[in-house]
């Protein structure tokens, strides 16, 4: 039982029925948007920071101590700045693509277990919900780009599309190997049953689930949708001030959700020794936001075939593959020995990744005109 | 059914992230791929071939400094050696030195700008800029040293040099050129050995042998290209046959060959700057030329390996005192011609990394 629904059952026993569903739904929500919003901010803040870190400069260090208003700051701007909306442009699509593109993200906090009751709610088809609600954002991001009436917008628009339809494959195939393992849907039981955490359990799997994530959020070296070498700012180019605002937050209410979806699934949640269970998930949450900034600020942006090939002849074959041999092992394996499987598994990863990498290369080229 | 698709145009720049500068392509794509690319250039059109004309032969030399404002040293350097043939100056031996210790510096430092930038079209995020920047700036400080400049240096004088270098830059250099190769190992290690970059670079933007002589190219982009030409051996100029030194040549002229001759040029330039530091002679830096000069009737062209390429000045005496015609051989420009041929059949992606391995400078293209 959630906190949340045990505060509904202390409220329904000194109010009316009715007014304890909706009080408790009111602060659940605030206190779910208060959280991610939290650490939206906190990651803008660490992903400032870390890149200046990476890139041999400080970052932002000037507006409170090391710099950690910046983030405000930067709000305080965007929402003073003149709402621009071009003059060809689709009104109401335009007005509306920011609000469809943040809303879902917000909602995926829904099923996010921060630790033990701390969940808005254990729905039952918890990873389904999250796989379903993320996709909505799609949405958005092609209306603001067919909405702007601008080419860079619609080109960042179709790669949008066309990425995150691709890269949805592998991830819920792989997601599927962790459900085959727990039985279960459930976010709080994904976790629970995590007694080894699944990265060492399904390493490939892991990895594939990374991978395809880092596209689903547009995050280097997938953020072909906003190139800012190629197509300036792809999809949001012609939008401005809380607009643009809310495409940002939305972004990063991105990465802060699939960071606690990563740990969720393959790091074992708020699981862990000594440290209260909150202080588990928030390491494990910035551990994975730690690499996908790592990997922005190295990494090269790939083009946009070789994106579609990675993803179709990469990492779908590998995440059949990784499927079919998680679930012969569901079958076979006794489950008293789960390290027998870890070790089975790391091997098979190890082999099946350097054959890919032997076999496939990212290739692609020049089409006659 | 069918959908009925037709190509559009696609306005890249002025106002572009990786043009460069104020450059503009306006692209005819089918979808991502190019059917046609047509470049405008002249926005940054500043008039400084008929400007030079109303001034004095040293006056025009800070002019030079604004062409190819990435690597002014060399300009200098090619103006003042066309000057210098055109009025037959004899400069003393220890000027010759240091303009090759600015000239090889400077094409370091152009060639990280030229990689950085490069690696940043790719989509690197900055990191790599910033790293090359590291290096670029200890240059930079070295400049400044000499001539008290960071960007337009106006260095060099019709005769030598205009400044001695002071008693620090000495030791400031050594430690740069010893720093150096260790740097350019990481840079390398860390970039060859990328696979996206490998992805995205190899057999991209092919500029065939034929066509990179076609055209005319020079520097970097002709020697990717497979061609083994390098005007500080094949037409020495200056002191450069008292180094050794190799001249990499690429095989395919893709833009990784591009990117792979930058790094091998500046381990090379290391090497000369090597010798050059070793070999530097005490003595005069500047011979003794008058203010105003005269130089006899007649005309000159002076071409030297500048990072980019060929770097041509072509003067035009009528013994009065500013030159009655001068031209530049911008070698951007010239290279640039290449870009259509290069790009078409590629995608949006490749055009700029493309545009961003031949490593142009508005300012020298539209002087």
């Amino acid at each position: 039982m959630t906190f949340l629904e045990q505060f509904q059952l202390w409220l329904a026993g000194i109010w009316p029925e009715w007014a304890a569903y909706i009080t408790a739904a009111v602060v659940g929500i605030v206190a779910v948007i208060a959280f991610a919003m939290t650490m939206v901010i906190v990651f803008i803040y660490v992903e400032r920071r870390l890149l200046g870190r990476f890139q041999i400069r400080t970052g932002p260090n000037r507006l409170g101590p090391e710099g950690i208003f910046q983030p405000f700051a930067t709000a305080a701007k965007l929402l003073l700045k003149e709402d621009i909306v071009p003059d060809k442009a689709d009104k109401l699509l335009h007005w509306l693509a920011p609000i469809i593109v943040f809303a879902p993200v917000l909602m995926l906090f829904a099923v996010v277990p921060i630790f033990g009751g701390a969940i808005f709610t254990d729905l039952n088809i918890g990873i389904v919900y999250i796989v379903a609600i993320s996709s909505v954002s799609v949405v958005g991001i092609y209306m603001a780009g067919w909405a702007s009436n601008n080419k860079y917008a619609l080109i960042g628009a179709l790669r949008t599309v066309a990425q995150m339809v691709s890269y949805e494959l592998p991830v819920v195939l792989s997601i599927i190997g962790v459900i085959l393992m727990v039985g279960s849907l459930s976010m709080n039981q994904i976790v629970e049953s995590q007694n080894i955490p699944f990265i060492l359990l399904q390493p490939l799997g892991f990895v594939i689930f990374f991978i395809g994530s880092l596209a689903e959020m547009n995050r280097s070296p997938f953020d072909l949708l906003e190139a800012d070498s190629e197509i300036v700012a792809g999809y949001h180019i012609e939008y401005s001030g809380m607009k643009f605002a809310l495409f940002y937050m939305g972004e990063y209410g991105h990465s802060v959700a699939y960071s606690a979806i990563i740990a969720t699934l393959f790091l074992g949640g708020w699981q862990g020794p000594l440290l209260p269970p909150i202080i588990w998930f928030l390491i494990k949450m910035m551990a994975v936001f730690f690499v996908i900034v790592w990997i922005r600020a190295t990494l090269p942006r790939l083009r946009v075939d070789q994106l579609m090939a990675f993803a179709w002849k990469c990492l779908l074959p590998m995440a059949v593959i990784n499927l079919f041999v998680i679930a012969a092992e569901v079958l076979w394996l006794p489950e008293a020995f789960p390290w027998i499987m870890v070790l089975v598994n790391f091997a098979f990863a190890g082999v099946l990744i350097l054959l890919w990498s032997r076999l496939f290369t990212l290739g692609g080229g020049r089409v006659e005109v | 059914m069918t959908i009925k698709t037709e190509p559009f145009v696609l306005n890249m720049g002025p106002q572009h992230p990786s043009t460069h500068g104020v450059f503009r392509m306006k692209v005819t794509l089918d979808g991502e791929v190019i059917v046609d690319v047509e470049p405008v250039i002249g926005y940054l059109h500043r008039g400084i071939e008929k400007l030079a004309e109303g001034r004095t032969y040293t006056q025009i030399i800070p002019f030079t400094d604004r062409l190819d404002y990435l690597a002014s040293m060399t300009n200098n350097f090619a103006y003042v050696l066309a000057v210098e043939k055109l009025a037959g100056i004899k400069i003393p031996e220890r000027a010759e030195y240091l303009r090759i210790i600015m000239a090889e510096t400077m094409r370091i430092a152009s060639h990280l700008m030229a990689v950085g930038f490069f690696l940043n079209d790719l989509g690197a995020l900055m990191t790599p800029v910033l790293y090359m920047w590291r290096e670029r700036e200890k240059i930079l400080d070295l400049y400044d040293m000499v001539c008290g400049q960071r960007l337009t240096y106006n260095y060099m004088r019709i005769g030598g040099v205009s400044h001695d270098i002071p008693a620090e830059f000495l030791p400031a250099l050594k430690r740069f050129v010893s720093e150096m190769p260790g740097f350019i190992d990481e840079y390398d290690q860390l970039l060859a050995g990328n696979e996206i970059l490998l992805a995205r670079t190899k057999g991209v933007g092919i500029l065939p042998r034929d066509m990179a002589i076609n055209i005319a190219a020079s520097g970097p982009i002709l020697r990717a290209s497979g061609v083994d030409w390098d005007l500080r051996r094949d037409d020495p100029y200056s002191i450069y046959d008292h180094f050794e030194f190799d001249v990499p040549v690429g095989s395919v002229g893709d833009c990784y060959d591009r990117y792979w001759v930058r790094i091998q040029e500046m381990r090379q330039s290391v090497r000369i700057l090597e010798q050059a530091i070793s070999q530097l002679p005490e003595g005069e830096v500047c011979a003794d030329v008058p203010q105003l000069l005269r130089p006899p009737v007649g005309e000159v062209y002076g071409h030297i390996d500048a990072p980019k390429g060929e770097l041509g000045f072509y003067l035009v005496s009528d013994n009065s005192i500013a030159p009655y015609r001068f031209h530049v051989r911008p070698p951007t420009l010239i290279n640039l011609t290449a870009l259509r041929d290069m790009t078409i059949g590629w995608k949006v992606a490749d055009l700029v990394i493309t545009f961003g391995s031949m490593d142009v400078c508005l300012g020298e293209i539209d002087r």
